[in-house]
């Protein structure tokens, strides 16, 4: 148990210590990065989905004035670890993907690098490629392990047996589409490689984790950490795409090693982002669910099937909340993956939970409907007093408070009755539960300093508008026990000690930890009374870490839907969600998280979808104008709200984190209350106009 | 190509524009003016908005040729030095602001919807907010304190 620090800064609701910065529109985002004289990279991508590049005639594009240079696989410098395929860029012939780079030209304007690298011609020989990810698949494989580490199948006494003696089941296959990130920011890097600094290789790059960042880097082309340095102030939005770096990062590093001396930006585009720089996994969730007549679970499963490259595996955890969820005595899940000819998939927002809070959510609606019971009440039922799947005990867990204090706001009591109509629209309630696992990770370090009457801290940590630069100077002002206002924190600089990713909604958990252990040491070498230039380190101090309970947040959230009886439009009037998510820092930029990820599950349950074209290996509907998002004018009253958690197991902070919860169970809701509203059960998502329309009676 | 506009209620001129040339480009790339973001490029995301003689546009889908002899204004103009525009406080004050890729092309549609609202008579009602800011893309927020904000500026700049 850790004594939690008492709260003075933390809880206020403060003003984002950035926000004025981008109100202006100062600031700097990694391709506005002021440098002298820099060229512009642009890529090549593969016109075909799978097989050999046999000729590269580069001179059209080297014959436009002021094309700089053109780099291929020929003629690109070889990488010292090829190990990763996604980042060993220019290495080899062959195409793995469609859209995969297959050359970059540098160019004195954006504009000139663009023209050039339409120029360069490409000849392929063209194999035939396997895309469809289906769930008979006959390449499906187990992995090793799913994301980031956990085993891949689980199980526990006998499903088939609960299956076919209980009261009721429910036996479905549920499917989530493929999905992109999409930040308002596209992806970009500004690099320069000077060979006479101290330092050679600066980068500024979008990014979720400086040093992350730069580990890559360092090991793809053989440098010291000494050799690098990356800068990233401002993120404009990541949801996991800018976790890790992706192709174009080690091709502007490359194109600036062929310009020693002068800075080369390299800004993807919209339409690159949908093949370069990761999507989540599209996923066929096959589902079990066994109950006796009170509604008490007798089995639990799920058998996920995705997909991964070929060129590199990522295994979405997607039956992972299953495991801990609910109650119930026959418990399976597993993970099969079809290794295709595609894009690397990756992180995106609550990557294994978001997902994998769809197939489940559903099906427990399901199951309340087939039994009669009230879809909040049979949650509440399957409540497991320990984590089903560890035998621990829970950290906190107020999954049935947030469901009842949701219901409270949302007048679930008194909500209309199946099929409810007023004048044009049917009008129905839905429920879900969220969770999201309460992590830290294991290495970071802050240093504190005293100067000019102040106390700096600096970590390397990272922005994405999630609210660092503002929750920070909070952590360190109540861990210094000093006012906010005499606590500078810098962030997003290689030059500032080690932090961890901004993933897994650890950041603050993680960053905020290091910055109590520094200020605590600072307290104890200097005391009350430091002299200027005073100075401590401290680290995440792992030997704190409890893990004798089991740390999720967890959440429920209520949606109305009204249906249009004769054109099937959807509208969502309602959203509310109410979690219990540890000890909020700051309630404005945690409202703002929370409302965000709420508003990204209904997008996945309405609008998103990247359709795959299986002929050509490629996303169909690749652009903001096709790729649709949820816009303000589909937004409707929009409620976030919290418990006031107590969690002394999780962090000094008592924070869990909220960066992804707010997305994991809203399509489940808004899937629950269409069929409230219609009677119409979709099991695969979007839950589009089209599906709803040919159902209606 | 040569061009001479009003960019923030100052003359400016830029040699070598090519004629296919976004305003977006010659705002960001030629005039050192990159507070009007570039998230798109086809007009889907409102990231780019400016006022263009008083009318706001997706900078992204004005050639930098339609710019000769018109007065623009971007987010850079909207603040002095000392004191933020009332919209630009109300996004703060409201939380509506989180990556703030979006930010400068809401504060610009925003003050529009607003000064247009108020010239009617009345500040505008939630829809009408929605529906006016439906073209400007928000990833973070979900936009319902940019929808604060809007109600805040108006409330303010009725108020002055």
């Amino acid at each position: 148990m850790t004594e939690l620090l008492e709260p003075r800064a933390i809880g206020r609701d403060t003003v984002r210590r950035d926000g004025e910065a981008k109100v202006r529109g100062t600031a700097t985002y990694a391709i506005e990065t002021p440098v002298q004289h820099p060229a512009y990279v642009h890529p090549v991508q593969a016109t075909v989905p799978l097989g050999r590049i046999t000729g590269i005639d580069t001179s059209a594009a080297e014959a436009i004035e002021g094309v700089v240079a053109v780099l291929t696989h020929e003629n690109a410098e070889r990488l010292a670890s090829t190990d990763d395929r996604e980042f060993a860029v220019l290495q080899s012939d062959e195409v793995a993907f469609r859209g995969q780079v297959v050359a970059v030209v540098v160019a004195e304007t954006s504009e000139l690098a663009r023209q050039g690298a339409d120029a360069v011609e490409v000849t392929y020989a063209e194999q035939p490629h396997d895309s469809a990810l289906r769930v008979d698949h006959p390449d499906l494989y187990k992995p090793e392990k799913i994301n980031p580490s956990f085993e891949t199948d689980t199980a526990e006494g006998d499903v088939a047996a609960a299956m076919a003696t209980a009261h009721v089941t429910v036996e479905e296959t549920y499917s989530t589409a493929m999905y992109h990130n999409n930040p308002l920011e596209m992806h970009a890097t500004t690099a320069l490689w000077d060979p006479s600094a101290e330092v050679p290789l600066t980068l500024w790059d979008s990014t979720q984790g400086v040093h992350p960042d730069r580990a890559a880097v360092c090991e793809v082309f053989g440098l010291e950490q000494e050799q690098v340095r990356v800068i990233c102030p401002f993120v404009g939005g990541g949801f996991g795409s800018k976790g890790t770096p992706h192709a174009h990062v080690f091709l502007a590093t490359m194109a600036a090693r062929a310009v020693p001396g002068r800075p080369v930006k390299l800004g993807l585009t919209r339409q690159q982002m949908f093949s370069l720089v990761g999507y989540r996994t599209p996923t066929i969730q096959r589902m079990q669910l066994a109950a006796d007549r009170t509604g008490r679970l007798q089995a639990i499963a799920i058998d996920v099937v995705e997909q991964t490259s070929r060129i590199k595996e990522f295994a979405e955890q997607t039956g992972v909340p299953t495991r801990m969820m609910y109650a119930s005595p026959n418990r399976r899940t597993t993970h099969r993956l079809a290794a295709l000819d595609v894009p690397v998939p990756s992180w995106m927002r609550a990557p294994g939970e978001c997902p994998g809070m769809f197939g489940p959510e559903v099906a427990m609606d399901e199951l309340a409907e087939r039994l009669g019971i009230d879809p909040v009440e049979l949650r509440i039922r399957n409540e497991p007093e320990r984590d089903p799947e560890t035998g621990k005990p829970w950290s906190s867990r107020n999954l049935v408070q947030c469901l009842r204090e949701g219901a409270e706001r949302f007048g679930w009591a008194d909500r209309p009755p199946a099929g409810h109509r007023e004048g044009a629209w049917l009008v129905g309630t839905g429920v879900a539960s969220s969770v999201y696992p309460t992590m830290r990770q294991a290495t970071s370090t802050a240093r504190i300093r005293y100067e000019d009457g102040r106390y700096v801290a600096e970590i390397g940590a990272a922005d994405l508008g999630t609210g660092a630069w503002t929750v920070l100077p909070q952590i360190a002002a109540d861990a210094l026990d000093v006012d906010e206002g005499d606590v500078e924190v810098r962030i997003g600089d290689t030059r500032y000690p080690i932090a961890s990713v901004a993933g897994g909604s650890s950041g603050t958990n993680t960053w905020g930890s290091a910055l109590t252990v520094a200020a605590r040491e600072f307290r104890t070498k200097f005391g009350r009374s430091p002299a200027d230039g005073d100075e401590v380190s401290g680290d995440v101090d792992q030997a704190s870490k409890d893990d004798a309970h089991a740390a999720y947040a967890f959440g429920a959230q209520f949606v109305e839907v009204r249906v249009n009886v004769d054109t099937g439009e959807l509208r969502v009037p309602r959203l509310y969600g109410v979690f219990g998510a540890g000890r909020i820092i700051n309630p404005r930029t945690a409202r703002s998280q929370l409302l965000g990820g709420m508003t990204m599950g209904l997008s996945m349950a309405l609008h998103e979808n990247s359709v795959w074209d299986t002929r050509l290996g490629q996303v169909a509907n690749h652009d903001l104008a096709e790729y649709h998002v949820t816009v303000n004018a589909d937004v409707g009253d929009m409620q976030a709200h919290w418990l006031d958690e107590h969690d002394p197991y999780v962090n000094v902070m008592g924070s869990k984190g909220i960066g992804e919860i707010g997305i994991t169970g809203t399509a489940a809701a808004v899937v629950n209350a269409v069929h409230r509203a219609t009677g119409i059960r979709i099991r695969d998502l979007p839950v589009t106009l089209d599906k709803v329309l040919t159902a209606l009676p | 190509m040569r061009l001479t506009c009003t960019v923030n209620g100052s003359p400016q001129q830029v040699d070598d524009v090519w004629e296919g040339e976004s305003l977006l480009y010659v705002l960001r790339e030629r005039m050192g003016l990159p507070g009007s973001k570039n998230a798109c490029e086809q007009g889907e995301c409102g990231s780019c908005t400016v006022y263009l003689d008083g009318t706001p546009v997706c900078s992204c889908l004005v050639a930098a040729g339609q710019a000769e002899g018109r007065e623009i204004g971007t987010v850079e103009g909207m603040a002095t030095e000392e004191s933020l525009h009332p919209v630009q406080q109300a996004f703060l004050d409201a939380g509506a602001v989180q990556c703030g890729f979006c930010t400068p092309g809401l504060l610009v549609a925003t003050d529009d919807l607003v000064t247009r609202s108020l010239a009617a008579g009345a500040p505008p009602e939630d829809a009408e907010i929605r529906e006016a800011l439906a073209g400007n893309l928000c990833r973070c927020t979900g936009y319902e304190k940019i929808l604060d904000a809007v109600k805040l500026a108006a409330q303010r700049m009725a108020a002055r």
